[in-house]
Formats: structure tokens, sequence, C-alpha cells
């Protein structure tokens, strides 16, 4: 049965609130299909930074001016839009970062390095992108942690049970994805993380691709951290939150000093400051921060609900239409999917199929997705992938299908 | 022929389409005609450290011309078309006018947007590699020694 929940949105009416979508690329109308990397920005976000630096720029916190009081008062009313967001309990466990890669790294290097010793065992999964595999290793190499990898089944999806095998008391740690970039599958990051707790590890979801696409609760996932970027959910660009509980914030140490993560500094010691402003040194993004309330404010007038049903419209439409072109196969076949297709098609080389659908006006994005041992389960060295939005219609798709059959054709 | 004139021929010929697509199908056919790189040639060391696609690329003195050998894997078309033209423009040439070439066929074909390091498999590399190899042999013959990349 077709929900009539996405008809609720109008999609013209979207279209027109992301004024980048309407031109022209190589002699044709634009398809912009790139949206896991990263989506476009609305009209309310970018109104947002132009008022911004128009009306109230100032450094935050310290000044007692008007402007900085409105800059400050702006900035940590999208502290709670976010706390509201990932339903946190409180809102000081809401840090600002640089995005999701930031995120992690911050918790790698304070919870990881203070509470993580030779011998332990971080589990990580087949499908992470290689901001979620990096920082472990670089503290499995300075503690001797001992790094373990969930694998997965030909459709895409983990393998509970190996991942049961992998758990014991020496897991310490698990950071997952909740969603995967390359592939689209929605992990089951709750019973991943019931499952870490019954061992005693503490758990790190990467919500950079779910963030925009499905609704997330840190208290009912009892996540211990969840890092997502700004830029893609409509958001700016290098502006990122890391949720973490606020016993285990309290106890890590802080990552970079500055002004704003101090109490007292005096040169024989200097105390740090109450969260979350212990992690947050230096002038933040303060434009792109306040931006983000916009962002989020926009999808939830669409309503996330909505937008999920229309985007999952989207991505039955495409699988069947991708589908049924001869030599083309979709890689990661999960049930649980958010709008992502990624493909291969047989003798074609995924940075061959990206140019030429380029040079029709259809952007998407070849290569390994950062994604590289990944790629090599599938034995592959990468893929084009195609990734919706809220923005995109069923005319794209075509638009995507006819552009394929013109690759072909010009290859075989 | 010269560099330079090998260049102009070959935009003469892409000058007869207007469409990028029919551009890039005449590239696409122009790589299915490059002859097979000798299998000896295709070594890590030869690799072009692209973003994408592997290129392997071979230079080798002979007198005192460099000539080339290059290839790229069998399913990257587009970069098997680049790489052959390349091939055809600079290789059996004298050593100091490839290092000295002003390749100037790229922007003039309208090959400029291909020919970044990300979206041609490190084609900007592939040039550098051959006019890197050509500036150090300037000036030798090595009729019986080989000198290789």
């Amino acid at each position: 049965m077709e929900t009539a929940t996405h008809e609720i949105l109008d999609i013209e009416a979207i279209r027109r609130d992301f004024p980048i979508l309407d031109q022209v690329v190589n002699g044709r109308q634009l398809v912009y299909f790139d949206n896991a990397a990263t989506t476009q920005k609305p009209l309310p976000v970018l109104n947002a930074l132009t008022r911004y630096y128009e009306g109230y720029n100032a450094n935050i916190h310290r000044g007692i001016h008007t402007l900085a009081e409105k800059a400050t008062s702006a900035f940590e009313a999208s502290r709670r839009a976010i706390q509201q967001f990932l339903n946190a309990a409180h809102v000081e466990e809401i840090i600002f970062t640089y995005g999701t890669t930031d995120g992690i790294n911050l918790v790698a290097q304070t919870y990881g390095r203070r509470f993580l010793k030779e011998g332990d065992e971080i589990i990580i999964s087949t499908m992470e992108h290689h901001s979620n595999i990096v920082p472990w290793q670089m503290l499995c190499e300075e503690k001797g942690c001992v790094l373990k990898v969930i694998p997965i089944d030909d459709e895409g999806d983990l393998i509970l049970e190996e991942y049961e095998k992998l758990l014991s008391e020496r897991t310490k740690f698990v950071s997952v994805v909740h969603v995967s970039n390359a592939l689209g599958t929605i992990n089951p990051v709750k019973i991943l993380i019931e499952k870490a707790h019954a061992v005693g590890a503490k758990v790190l979801i990467d919500g950079a691709q779910a963030s925009s696409h499905i609704d997330i609760d840190v208290q009912a996932l009892d996540a211990d951290f969840y890092v997502f970027s700004a830029h893609k959910l409509y958001g700016p660009t290098g502006m990122g939150v890391l949720y973490g509980k606020r016993n285990l914030l309290d106890a890590m140490p802080p990552w970079r000093g500055g002004g704003e993560m101090i109490k007292e500094v005096t040169f024989e010691k200097t105390t740090y400051n109450d969260l979350p402003y212990k992690f947050e040194a230096g002038t933040p993004n303060i434009a792109d921060v306040i931006a983000v309330y916009a962002a989020l404010d926009y999808i939830d007038t669409l309503g996330k609900k909505n937008v999920a049903a229309y985007e999952h419209s989207l991505l039955e439409y495409a699988t069947e239409a991708l589908g049924s072109i001869d030599g083309l196969r979709i890689i990661g076949q999960s049930a649980e999917k958010i709008s992502v297709v990624s493909f291969v098609l047989d003798g074609i080389h995924h940075q061959d199929t990206g140019v030429i659908l380029d040079q029709q006006g259809i952007a998407v994005r070849t290569g390994h997705h950062c994604t590289q041992p990944l790629m090599r389960r599938f034995n592959l060295t990468g893929t084009t992938r195609a990734s919706f939005a809220v923005y995109n219609t069923k005319e794209e798709i075509d638009r995507l299908v006819q552009g394929l059959l013109r690759v072909k054709k010009m290859m075989l | 022929m010269t560099i330079n004139e090998k260049q102009d021929e070959i935009i003469e010929d892409f000058d007869l389409f207007d469409d990028q697509l029919d551009k890039t199908q005449y590239i696409i056919d122009i790589g299915k005609k490059l002859p097979p790189m000798p299998a000896q040639f295709q070594t890590d060391e030869n690799l072009i450290r692209g973003c994408q696609s592997k290129v392997w690329l071979h230079a080798e003195m002979r007198g005192d011309t460099v000539h080339f050998e290059a290839d790229s894997e069998p399913t990257a078309q587009i970069s098997k078309g680049l790489v052959s033209l390349l091939i055809r423009i600079l290789s059996d040439e004298k050593a100091e006018d490839i290092a000295n070439a002003n390749l100037y066929f790229i922007d003039r074909i309208g090959l400029s947007t291909l020919v970044t390091s990300r979206r041609a498999g490190g084609l900007a590399s592939m040039i550098q590699q051959m006019k890197q190899f050509s500036a150090a042999h300037i000036g030798t013959n090595q009729a019986a020694e080989r000198s290789t990349i």
C-alpha cells in the first residue's frame, strides 16, 4: 500500500528552498545525487548565516555587549535544539565539534587514552568509514589495544552471531556506524549497544549518515556516545556534534587546551571548565552552530517521518529502475536501508561512469567512499553511488537510468 | 612531426565535435586502439598514483629520444584514451623537447576538466613523470644502455 505521508510534502516547493538545484551543469539541468557526501542547504540556513554576519557577529560567552549576548543566546539555542533532536537527557551532553571525524577522534583521544589499556579489545565493523577505523587504530598502536572487526554478509548486513562471538570481558569499547555510507544499511544499533553493555563495554555510534534520515533517541538507544555532522542534514559544513553521557564526559580529560575550556589558569595549574565547555577550546564555529538551528527547524517543519517515507519511495523506485539495467549490480541489499544505491556496471570503471554522468549534468559519487576494507570485502575497488535527499524526484532517477544507458552505449 | 604539430592535429580532430559526450566517446575510441602494454611493465613501480583507476607508465631512452609505454586497467577506458593521446604526442621525441613541451592541447580540446588528479587516474601526475624522466635525461644518448623509470 502506498502511504499517503510523503504526498504531504510538496517537493516542488521544497526544491525552491534550495536555490543551488536550479542550475544547468554541462548543458543539462543539474541532478544532485551526492547527498550522502553532503546535502544542499535550504534558504532558511543560508539566511541564518547571513543574518548572523550582517546583524550580530560577535565572539560568544564572555562578551558583555549586546551583540555578544545575542550571539551567545543563539549559539546556546542551537545546543538545546540538538539536545531535543537527539532526545539527550541533559543539554551539557551536547559538545560542538568540527564534524563526525572530529567527534570520534575526541572520544578515542580522551576516553580511549584515559580508560583503555594494553590487551583491551575495541570492536568496529567491516562497513566502517575510515573515520571510524583510523582513530581506533591510532589508539591501539599507542596503548596496545586489539582491534576486532564484525564481518558482514553478502547483502551488506552485520553478522550478529559473529559479533556475539567477538564480545567478551576483554571488550572495552564498540564503535559502529548507524547507517553505512557506502551500502545504505541501517544497523540494529540498539541490539549492538545492549550486547556490548552486557559485557561492560562502552559504545560510540557514528551517526553521520543516519541523522537526516531516521529518528535518533540516544536515551532509548542507551548510546554512550553519538556523533554526527551538520552538513549531511542540510546544515553548514565544519560543524558537528558529539553526544556523550554526562558521567562519561565528566570523567574524560579535556582534549584541546585553550580559551573557554578553563575555569582558572595560573602558570602552576589550570582548572578546567564544566561541561560542555571543557571540550570546546577556542572560538567555536559560531555562525555554523547558529545556522544548524535553522536546519533542524527545517527538517522539523517537513517532519522527519514524512521525509523518511518519501526518501524510501525514491529508494524503492531507484532499486527497481536501476535493477532493470543489464549488467548493473547493486552492492548493499539489506532489507533495512536508507536512500542510498551503490552499484557497479559490468566491464565499466566507476570513474568513467561518474565522468560520463557528470557530462550529462548528474552528480554521483564514485570510488571507495572511504571504506576500502568494505570494498575489499566485495572484491571491488569502488562503486558508483547515488544517494537521495528530500528534494530529489523520480524524474531525476529516470534521468540517472537514461544516463547510465548512455554510459553503457559509449563503453561497450 | 613535432610535438606541437601532433597537438595541432589532435585539436583539429576534436574540433569536429561540439558536444562533450561526443569528445569523450572519441577519447574512448582512441583508447581502444592503444596497443596493450607488455605485462612485464605493469609493475607497482610503474604505477601512476592516481585516485581511482590504475595507470602504468614505462619510459626508456632510445638514443636521444624517450620511448614511453603506458596502459590503464582494462575497464578504465577514458584513462586509456587520455594515456593514448599523451603517448601519441610525446613518445619517441627528444628528451629536451618533452621536458619543455607546453601541452596546450589539453585546454584546447576541452579536456582540462578531465585532467585533474581525481578524475582521470592521475593524468596530471603522468605528465609530470614523463617530463621529469625526460628532464633527467637531457643530453644523454643511451643507445646501448637502457635507462628506465
